[in-house]
């Protein structure tokens, strides 16, 4: 049974429709990270969850409560919010306790939760500073332990790591993934950064203009995405999309010099014969000769100009182009490729995925 | 930058520093002649008053104008001094910017974090509100308080200058309150604080520049307020700008300067107060932290 679950819930702000029946559900333990560009509503989502903002329709269910008309603060749940919102008259001690003093918790009880928040979070140093007197980081985690302090049903994070700098991200990122590890709490986690979703969630929830994309696990998101969309918006470099049409025995890329590639096993039915398709495939399935994957089945060797080179010191991206078609490979990082010259690019296509270029979905 | 330090030398930039400062020293001057008038003239006695050096320092300063002004000074025919109507200034003026400046943050609250619909206007008419001149709702206003019974009462003069000050509190609040981070107020919410418990936790403690400044303004203008003293009060519960005008005004046969400006310093004093001892927290930003920025 489902600890979270969202039932067609919908939003709408004035004559805009921000979200269009939104269903998800979430077991308990489970690390819900939805993820989609600016303007998608996962914000507005987050805040529905919260209670923040009453949606139109639909229903909120808490570990079977229904809670769509609940204030926020009998949802029992709690929030981090981006830009950390610490009270800023009060110091890091009495911002972690001011949820229980709300709850009339007594103030020996207070004294020990906050106590041991501040262990597990390593902030016992800074319970009687400002929130002025803390760096980001620092602050971050402040408002993390002004969240577990609770020990909410339900912890809602609103891209809590969009204001630190790159080093501190990576690191606090892992502090959250622990965290979760840890406590076995549950959490929705919002962010823009497909990194984020791909390593911290058990369940990815890809959102477009208030649409469900996909539901899945960070695997199955990146390596079976529902639709162009999906494939596009996770993972970087982008998954190449390869414009291709469906002949006997497989799929002809690259226009009429191009080749003819087996049909990947991803494709389980059957292809009608020139139809157009686009074939998707992740920079890492294209790479030298040397680093092919030798259990693959199913790999084609294709010859093509140089026309890029990006190293990024543990590997290099090289990007090839034939008759117009660009993509990106991922190779060995001191492989022997130069400007303008042919390279031997090998393809796996087990890894490939085919799409319907008028609808967008994926083909099975 | 650069543009300017090569076409100004360092010679002229220096000039004109110096004339800059000539300038504005002068100009200091000019306006502090009046209070140095004020008190040269309220240290010295009759005779030398009369002697017609306005600006000489006195030769033999004595405060009794200061004393007399305070206790013996005659306003109309009873000869008791300010200090009478300097305690009823207080009286009016404290409550007075209490409660305004209070009720300002209150509606400033309600109106960036408790938005309801057509909350637009009713700022806008609280705007409004400020731009109408006193002496159009004199007659209404003192309809009012009769009807209340609160004429000729330090409480109708506080409720008159609260009503009048709302607008303006009201509007420091609000567009103090706009910049004010939403997601604290969110954060609260969560955390489990009601309407007044954020009010009084969250926002008043953050607020201390804004109720400052408000504070200033408000104490500033009801204590030198003279038009709703004299219509709404009469005798002993004038407040103290009335009663130096009747100070000054009313005295027989020898007109005593060095009383009248001794008075004036006494009612000039408690806004010079207020600003010296509370301007210095007009810079201190209290916001600092609360949001990365």
């Amino acid at each position: 049974m489902s600890f979270l679950e969202i039932k067609n819930l919908r939003k709408k702000i004035g004559s805009v429709e921000i979200l269009k029946g939104i269903d998800i559900s979430l077991e308990k333990g489970g690390f819900l990270v939805l993820v989609g560009p600016s303007g998608c509503g996962k914000s507005t989502l987050l805040n529905a969850i919260a209670g923040l903002l009453p949606p139109s329709s639909g229903d909120i269910v808490i570990d079977g409560q229904v809670v769509t008309d609940l204030h926020p603060s009998k949802r029992d749940i709690a929030m981090v919010f981006q830009s950390y919102a610490l009270y800023p008259n009060m110091t890091v001690e009495e911002n972690i306790a001011f949820a229980l003093e709300m709850r009339g918790v007594d103030k020996a009880a207070r004294a020990t939760a906050v106590a041991q928040v501040a262990k597990t979070l390593q902030i016992e140093h800074l319970l009687k500073r400002r929130p002025s007197q803390l760096s980001g980081g620092q602050r971050q985690r402040v408002a993390m332990g002004r969240a577990l302090v609770r020990q909410p049903r339900v912890f809602l994070f609103d891209e809590p790591l969009s204001n630190l700098d790159a080093k501190l991200r990576v690191e606090v990122r892992a502090e959250i993934k622990s965290l979760h590890q840890n406590t076995n709490a549950t959490i929705v986690y919002v962010t823009h950064d497909q990194i984020e979703a791909m390593t911290l969630a058990t369940k990815i929830v890809v959102l477009k203009e208030g649409v469900v994309q996909q539901v899945g696990t960070p695997a199955e998101i990146y390596n079976r995405p529902a639709n162009l969309f999906v494939a596009d918006f996770m993972g970087s470099p982008a998954m190449n999309m390869l414009k291709g049409r469906a002949v006997v025995g497989g799929i002809a890329l690259f226009g009429k010099d191009g080749v003819i590639v087996p049909i990947p096993p991803s494709v389980t039915g059957s292809l009608t014969e020139g139809k157009e398709v686009i074939l998707g495939l992740r920079p890492e399935a294209i790479t030298d000769e040397s680093l092919a994957d030798q259990t693959a089945r199913s790999v084609a060797r294709i010859e093509a100009a140089v026309t890029m080179i990006e190293p990024t010191g543990s590997d290099t991206f090289v990007t090839g182009k034939i008759d117009g078609a660009s993509f990106t490979a991922r190779t060995r990082a001191d492989v022997p490729v130069e400007l303008g010259q042919n390279f031997r690019f090998a393809f796996n296509l087990d890894k490939a995925v085919v799409f319907d270029p008028e609808s967008g979905r994926r083909l099975d | 930058m650069s543009g300017a330090t090569e076409t100004v030398s360092a010679g002229s930039a220096r000039t004109a520093r110096y004339f800059i400062y000539a300038a504005l020293i002068v100009l200091a001057l000019v306006y502090l002649l009046p209070l140095y008038v004020m008190l040269t003239t309220s240290l010295k006695s009759l005779d030398e008053i009369r002697g017609g050096d306005m600006l000489a320092l006195p030769k033999d300063p004595s405060v009794a104008a200061w004393v007399k002004a305070w206790g013996e000074a005659c306003i109309g025919v009873s000869c008791v001094g300010i200090k009478g109507y300097f305690w009823n200034s207080l009286k009016m003026v404290v409550p007075a910017v209490a409660i305004s400046t209070l009720l300002g943050a209150l509606n400033g609250y309600v109106l960036t974090k408790w938005r309801f619909p057509g909350h637009k206007i009713v700022f806008g008419m609280m705007l409004f509100a400020c731009f109408i001149p006193f002496q159009a709702v004199l007659i209404p206003m003192a309809r009012l308080l009769g009807a209340a019974g609160l004429s000729n009462s330090t409480a109708g003069l506080v409720f008159v200058h609260v009503v009048y000050g709302l607008g303006f509190t009201t509007l420091f609040f609000r567009n103090y309150y706009e910049a004010f981070p939403d997601e604290l107020v969110k954060a609260a919410m969560i955390d489990g604080a009601g309407f007044f418990r954020i009010f009084w936790r969250i926002m008043l403690p953050t607020s201390g520049p804004i109720i400052v400044v408000t504070v200033i303004y408000q104490f500033t203008n009801i204590w030198n307020d003279f038009l709703f003293g004299v219509s709404f009060s009469s005798g002993e519960a004038s407040p103290m700008t009335v009663a130096l005008n009747n100070l000054v005004s009313s005295s027989t046969g020898v007109k005593e300067y060095n009383v009248d400006m001794a008075a004036a310093v006494f009612a000039a004093l408690p806004t010079l107060f207020v600003y010296v001892v509370a301007g210095r927290y007009f810079v201190r930003g209290l916001m600092a932290g609360a949001v990365k920025g």
